[in-house]
């Protein structure tokens, strides 16, 4: 417990307030239902894949902790940005409603200071369930004889946070933009669908049905966040994209490997941080309460 | 310190503060009253950066943006609804000694004179409060903050009787600090303040200030009639040195300019038995 005699008017606009910020932004989540449910259903999925033998299975020439990993990973695209979006998007505009921003902004943190060590706190928090799930694997895999993919652990582990700071990104947007909670989820549920909708299968059956141009159909592949990471996730197991089938030409002829890897890590990423400061320019710019 | 100029803000049109304008100079010690909707709680969220507005509010020493962290440093705010925050106790006192240079002694000295022990309820989540559990923990952040200004939206509303007491006795003593008070209760705080501030459709409709009115003798006439004589009524007001007649039920004295808002404070807690009370203002009795 603190004792100071100092006194003296402390301020952290700048470096300091980031991190007080982080620090809030760690211990508020990790004290929140959502964070406790989040971080179950990511390491416990990881846990339960595990043990059901998944890594023992061979499908498509997938086996070992190469299968146990592709499975988790295809699973992890489904929910995480589904849970991110639902749990961010109303964090700035529930604080709002329910007062706790007018007294939290009463403090002389800076308001850049206060928003982005929300965001930097919450991808800390968002990621490290999942690393932590993946690092599990790795272990689980050692114990068993099994090779270890250091390579691709890593690797999932930036696919992952890239995914995680687009999501996020697009919450901390639709929470500064929106003047309720309902507004806000609702926002988020809309977008999600979109980009789950977005998905190969269903852009496949898209560019059938209503004869867009490929170009068309291949430019919204590659701009959705979800399909980038579906795409890459493949592509580090599966370099010739076998799984994809035709479409796998284009990428492997524009991007190669490795490209579209750098792609799937920067495109999300780029995207979170523009939606992030969209945000936190509507944010810094409208009313505060 | 802090000069308002033609401050407008409107909500869906309809404006809340309506070119209002308004100094607050430093050792203003403000009571803002006003009926609800008056536009109390907006006048505090455009101070502290929280609206945008139009007009100017120009704060002495901090830079010309709408919120600023350094002016932030030196004001204190208890708002009107305690917020539903989850941290434990610990961790609000921790944040408000890391981010706003809060001191954990002076905190423990006002937390104890407002009756609430803040080792007690350390590990407590703070929306797991009572109401004014709740109202002393962010009073004691408050004044345990060395700040210049204090705004305070209704501060003592949840407070019980000696937790006000003593509330308005740390006010006091904070005689280096300014303070803008709002409340429903002006007796509460009269005796505290030396400006009192009237908003109605965001306008100011008064701004009575005794330090305007203050000059060295300046002394008022007051005489009070109550409807049966009353002990404690009689002895507070031979603390102020007035004479009682009729059987103790006509009281009659002096009481200086600076102390009006003090002394109707005291009268305001017998309001039951006054049956008259006249203060010459400026030689005219007003009743």
């Amino acid at each position: 417990m603190p004792a100071s005699g100092q006194n003296t008017i402390v301020t952290y606009p700048g470096g300091g307030g980031l991190a007080l910020s982080i620090r809030l932004e760690l211990q508020e989540s990790m004290r929140s239902r959502w964070f406790h449910f989040y971080a179950a259903v990511f390491f416990g999925l990881m846990v339960l894949l595990a043990l059901t033998g998944i890594s023992e299975s061979r499908v498509l020439g997938f086996t070992g902790l190469s299968r146990l990993l592709v499975t988790y990973i295809q699973i992890t695209m489904a929910v995480l940005p589904l849970f991110i979006l639902v749990t961010t998007a109303r964090s700035l505009v529930g604080d709002r409603e329910a007062g706790s921003l007018e007294y939290m902004l009463a403090f002389p943190i800076g308001l850049g200071a206060w928003f982005w060590g929300k965001f930097l706190g919450r991808l800390v928090l968002t990621v490290a369930p999942v690393a932590a799930a993946l690092l599990f694997a790795a272990l689980y895999g050692l114990a068993l004889g099994h090779g270890v993919p250091w390579i691709h652990v890593a690797l999932y582990s930036a696919l992952v946070t890239a995914l995680a700071a687009c999501f996020l990104g697009l919450g901390f947007f639709l929470s500064g933009m929106s003047r309720s909670t309902e507004i806000a989820l609702g926002i988020s549920l809309m977008v999600w669908l979109t980009m789950a909708a977005l998905l190969d299968l269903l852009l496949l059956s898209v560019l059938i049905k209503t004869q867009i141009h490929p170009d068309l159909v291949v430019a919204i592949a590659l701009a959705n966040p979800l399909q980038t990471f579906r795409t890459a996730s493949m592509i580090l197991f599966d370099p010739q994209l076998i799984l994809l089938g035709p479409a796998s030409y284009v990428i492997l002829d524009t991007f190669g490997v490795t490209g579209y890897v750098v792609w799937a890590l920067v495109w999300p990423t780029a995207l979170g941080l523009a939606f992030a400061l969209l945000g936190y320019w509507r944010f810094s710019r409208g009313d505060l309460v | 310190m802090i000069a308002i100029e033609n401050l407008t803000k409107r909500f869906d049109k309809r404006p809340v503060l309506d070119g209002l304008s308004l100094t607050i100079a430093p050792g203003d010690r403000i009571a803002l009253i006003g009926s609800n909707g008056a536009g109390k709680t907006t006048l505090f969220r455009c101070l502290l950066g929280h609206y945008r507005h139009e007009g100017a509010i120009a704060r002495d020493g901090a830079a010309p943006q709408r919120r600023d962290s350094l002016f932030l440093s030196r004001v204190a705010f208890v708002p009107q609804l305690p917020p539903p925050l989850r941290m434990p106790v610990g961790e609000l006192v921790n944040f408000a000694i890391r981010g706003a240079g809060a001191d954990r002694v002076v905190m423990d000295k006002v937390a104890g004179r407002l009756g609430i022990d803040l080792d007690a309820v350390w590990r407590q989540p703070f929306y797991r409060l009572s109401g004014g559990q709740k109202q002393k923990i962010l009073v004691t952040v408050a004044l345990g903050r060395p700040v210049d200004l204090m705004i305070f939206d209704e501060p003592a509303a949840n407070l019980d009787p000696g937790a006000r007491s003593a509330f308005i006795d740390m006010l006091a003593e904070r005689a280096e600090a300014s303070m803008l008070i709002a409340s429903h209760r002006l007796e509460e705080v009269a005796q505290l303040v030396n400006r009192v501030i009237e908003l109605d459709r965001g306008r100011v409709v008064l701004d009575d200030s005794v330090v305007d009115r203050l000059k060295a003798g300046d002394m008022r006439r007051c005489v009070v009639r109550i409807r049966e004589p009353h002990l404690p009524f009689a002895r507070a007001l031979a603390s102020w040195g007035f004479a009682a007649a009729a059987g103790d039920t006509l009281f009659s004295g002096s009481i200086p300019a600076a102390e009006n808002f003090r002394f109707l404070g005291m009268v305001s807690r017998y309001g039951s038995i006054v049956e008259h009370l006249s203060v010459d203002a400026g030689g005219i009795a007003r009743q």
